[in-house]
Parts: C-alpha cells; structure tokens; sequence
C-alpha cells in the first residue's frame, strides 16, 4: 500500500486500482474542529483537481479536491455523522472517500511522504 | 481590510500568547490569538462553563473630558448619554450623515465630566479622528493607547476575579469602576466593567499596559480560568445575538434596519425631551416611526436571527432566496453555534420575511438549505443583574 499526498493537503492511500482519500494532519488542524463534511455521490465521476467535497470548521470552509481521475465507490458515513473524526483520526477513521482510479499514472505526479513533509512544513 | 503592505501591530501579551502556542492571526492591524491549543470548540464550550480570558487589547479606549463632554457625545448619537447616571455602562453608535453607523461602542460615565469609550478596533483611528473633529472644541478627546483590555468572561469569572479583587462580585451588569488587583505579588490598579460579548456574566478590564501581563498571568492561575481565542469570541457573540462591526452592521445600514432600535433611548426619538439632534436624526425618526408604525414600508430590510433546518453550516455572503427563488437578502454572519449545536446566522432580509417562524432559503454551493426566521439571542444570556 503506497500513500501519496496532493499539495491540497489531500492524502491518498492505493491499494491495487482504488485509493482511500482523506485529508492530511496540517490540513485538519489549519482548519481547526472540523463540524461538517459535504461527501461525492457514490457512483459519481469526477476529475482530478475538480471539487469533490467540502470540510468546515466552526471558523473556516474548504474544498476538498479530487487528487486523481475517477468514480467514487464508497463515502465515509461515519465522518458524516460525526466530523470530528477528521481532527482525531484524520489519516484513519477520518476518511473521506473511496475512488476506483482512472488514469493510475497520475499518482505518479503526487508527492510521497518525505517530499510532502517538507511542502507543508514550508506552507 | 488590508494589512498586507503594513506591519503588524502586537498587543502587550503577544508574548503570552506566544508562550500559550497560540495560532496568531492579523486582526484589526494586530496580530492576534485565533485559538490557543484547545481548539475553538473547547475555548467557546470552557467560556459558556467556566471563565474565559480574552485579550481585546486592539481595541480602542479613551476619555472625553470636560463640563460639556457629555452632550457632545450625545450630538453623534442617537442615544441617551446625558442621562446616564455615574457609574454606569451603555451601548452607543456612531452615526454618518445618512444615519448610517461609523461604529458601535460602549461608554461609562466615570463622574466629574468623564466618559469612557470603548471602540472598535478596525475602527479606532478612524472613530477617534470622527470624535475630535465633531466635538473636539467642547470636550477634551483623549485616546488611551498605554491602555491594554482584558476580557474575563463566564460563569465562574466573578468568582475568579473576585478572589484577586474583592468588590466585583458587588457591581451588576453594565456597571463598574476602579478596583486593585492583588496578584500576590504585585498590586495592579484597572478600571473594569461588569460586561462582554459572550452573553455570558463576565467583566471587561483596563489595564496599563505595563501590567497587562502580570494581570493576564494572575487571571490564567485561577483554576476557572483558560484562555481564549478570537475564534471562539465570534461564535459566543454570534449565538448571544450581538454585532460584528463589518460584518452586520457597517456604513451601508441603519440602526433601524439592524434591530437597534433598543438602543435609541425614548428621551432622542419623536415626541422624546432631546428629541433627534444627531448625524441622520431625520431618516433615522423617519425609519423609526415607519418601524414602530402599521408595518413597514415595501423595500425595507431588517436583520434577523436565521436556524438552520439541516445540519449545514451557512457562512457570511450567503445568498437568501424565498421559497419561490427571489434573492430577499443576505447572511452577514453564520456557523455552527458550539452551544446550541445547530447552524445559526444572522442576515438581513425583505421586512416582508422578518418575522419569526417564516421559513427562507440559503443558497450553499449551489443547494437550497431551509432555514427558519429565529429570536436572538440563541444562546440565553446570562448577564448579572442583582
């Protein structure tokens, strides 16, 4: 299992042809306590780096984007109801979705751990 | 605002802050604590059962002093401030010649010709020029930039200042005075308010800003006391009903239209012994009496506290639609209130949907959110009255 991180403080986990998509640590607590999630349909198609959700705190909202090209096979109800999972849990419990890839090379434009920890120590 | 191209100003306890780990942002020309480690969430939850502190010290205090200060100040508002026995503390406005509102502040009556005021800090420099050029050659307009502010607010905070400065548990609401603070250590003289903008019972301080933090660190050892954000002051304000200078109120509304009528006392409106009198007294009587009248006229808005039907929040800007897709306004501010766990806002809208219990529609992201028209404040206010 690889996790690749986006510059949107999105990360993704892939495993086989789908990945598991979250936000990162620095993106849960720039946001502060995280009250609501605004989750992809189940089926729908998106494109990378198109809008696939949104994240609020209590003092800010954010995008949440598509880091990869494809079809949205599972959301987080969990999160839904409870989105504070996003600042307790956020590289685990605190999901967001589940996409079966398109276009697998585009990982290949993602960061990796080092590189992303290095990126968001300087934002 | 924009404070891209000029430095930061820092408050006496930007080094406290610092030490807290604070998450400082700009503010009103300062940099300042949005949160401390605790999170929103816990300072807003924490303030609503213990005691809170918050620095406020970007905010603007100063004196008008002189025989005539008084009326002077009543000249720029349309508010009672001849009456105002000594000792006590009232909600003012500022107002253009349209009758729109400069700023809104607080005022105390210290006795001897003295008036305290309390601005806004984005609106400070700008307020203090307004006051001097007004009423500068009847009163004296004296800023007070060597004073710091320090908020104590909730419902442990009597008992924690209390301990360092016996007496405050005597003052009710909007009142105060001078009081000694005795750290252990050290004596600390301020000049406080039984006051805020949580809704809760809490005391707002004066305090030179030599002794800003000796005070601040003295406050932080009781153990009701943690300190707090700017985050979690917008939230307390929001579910208590008040203003955000800038954001529901600002040059472009009246009091009228921003449900102020509360704070335009009878003695300076139609009929009153000091009747108008001030910036805009002749559209805001106008307003008034249209207001108070058989219904007000087509066109005409009003703010209005808005709750969420669904669990979304619904921010600042957001567009308000009839149930028919007609824009009838605007959200000015909004989020999820950490008390009343729900999304709560306050906007303006068409008269014609202000009263309670009609049901409107937020535009989010492009998707109706059906919200209901709700009595402020949200939260009950727990202010000490005797």
């Amino acid at each position: 299992m690889t996790i690749k991180y986006t510059p949107d403080h999105e990360w993704l986990s892939v495993d086989g042809d789908t990945a598991t998509v979250g936000i990162t640590h620095h993106a849960q607590d720039a946001l502060g306590d995280v009250v609501f999630v605004d989750l992809p349909e189940v089926g729908a198609a998106i494109d990378a780096k198109a809008v696939a959700g949104v994240v609020e705190s209590v003092k800010a909202a954010a995008d949440v984007y598509m880091p990869v090209t494809g079809t949205i096979t599972e959301v987080n109800e969990a999160l839904r109801a409870d989105p504070s999972l996003a600042n307790s849990d956020p590289l685990g419990s605190g999901w967001f979705f589940k996409v079966k890839l398109s276009a697998p090379a585009e990982l290949d434009a993602l960061m990796d751990e080092t590189s992303y920890t290095a990126f968001s120590a300087a934002a | 605002m924009s404070t891209t191209d000029t430095a930061l100003l820092t408050t006496p306890l930007n080094a406290l802050h610092i030490e807290l780990g604070a998450r400082m942002v700009p503010f009103a020309g300062y940099s300042m604590p949005v949160q401390y480690p605790a999170g929103l969430m816990a300072e807003h939850h924490h303030t609503r059962k213990a005691a809170g502190l918050f620095d406020v010290s970007h905010m603007g205090q100063l004196r008008l002093v002189g025989p005539d200060a008084a009326a002077a100040f009543e000249s720029l508002m349309p508010v009672d401030v001849i009456d105002l026995p000594v000792g006590k503390q009232r909600y003012g406005l500022l107002l253009t010649e349209e009758g729109t509102i400069i700023d809104d502040l607080m005022f105390f009556n210290k006795g001897n010709g003295e008036i305290f005021v309390i601005v806004n800090g984005a609106c400070k420099v700008g307020d203090i020029a307004h006051i001097q050029s007004k009423i500068g050659s009847r009163c004296q307009v004296i800023p007070m930039p060597e004073m710091a502010l320090l908020a104590l607010q909730g419902p442990q905070a009597v008992t924690a200042l209390s301990r360092l400065a016996p007496g405050v548990e005597k003052l009710v609401f909007m009142t105060g005075g001078n009081f000694t603070v005795n750290t252990g250590t050290q004596k600390i003289d301020v000049f406080l308010t039984r006051s805020g903008y949580t809704g809760e019972d809490g005391f707002e301080i004066s305090v030179h800003n030599d002794h800003a933090e000796a005070l601040a660190r003295a406050l932080l050892a009781q153990p009701e006391v943690k300190p707090i954000g700017l985050g979690a002051r917008n939230s307390l304000r929001l579910e208590a009903g008040l203003c955000l200078y800038g954001n529901d109120i600002d040059t472009t509304t009246n009091p009228v239209e921003a449900s102020l009528n509360w704070a335009m006392q009878k003695v300076r409106r139609a009929g009153g012994a000091r009747e108008g009198g001030f910036p805009g007294a002749t559209k805001i009587l106008a307003a008034l009496a249209d207001s108070t009248g058989a219904g007000a006229p087509k066109g005409t808005r009003k703010r209005i506290g808005l709750i969420a039907l669904e669990r979304i929040p619904v921010r600042d800007h957001t567009e308000l639609q009839d149930g028919a897709g007609n824009k009838i306004g605007e959200v000015t501010s909004g989020l999820l209130g950490p008390t009343i766990d729900k999304p709560v806002a306050m906007g303006y809208v068409d008269t014609a949907f202000s009263t309670l219990g009609t049901q409107v529609v937020a535009i989010v992201r492009g998707k109706p959110v059906p919200m209901e028209v709700s009595a402020m404040p949200f939260v009950p206010t727990r202010y000490y009255r005797g």
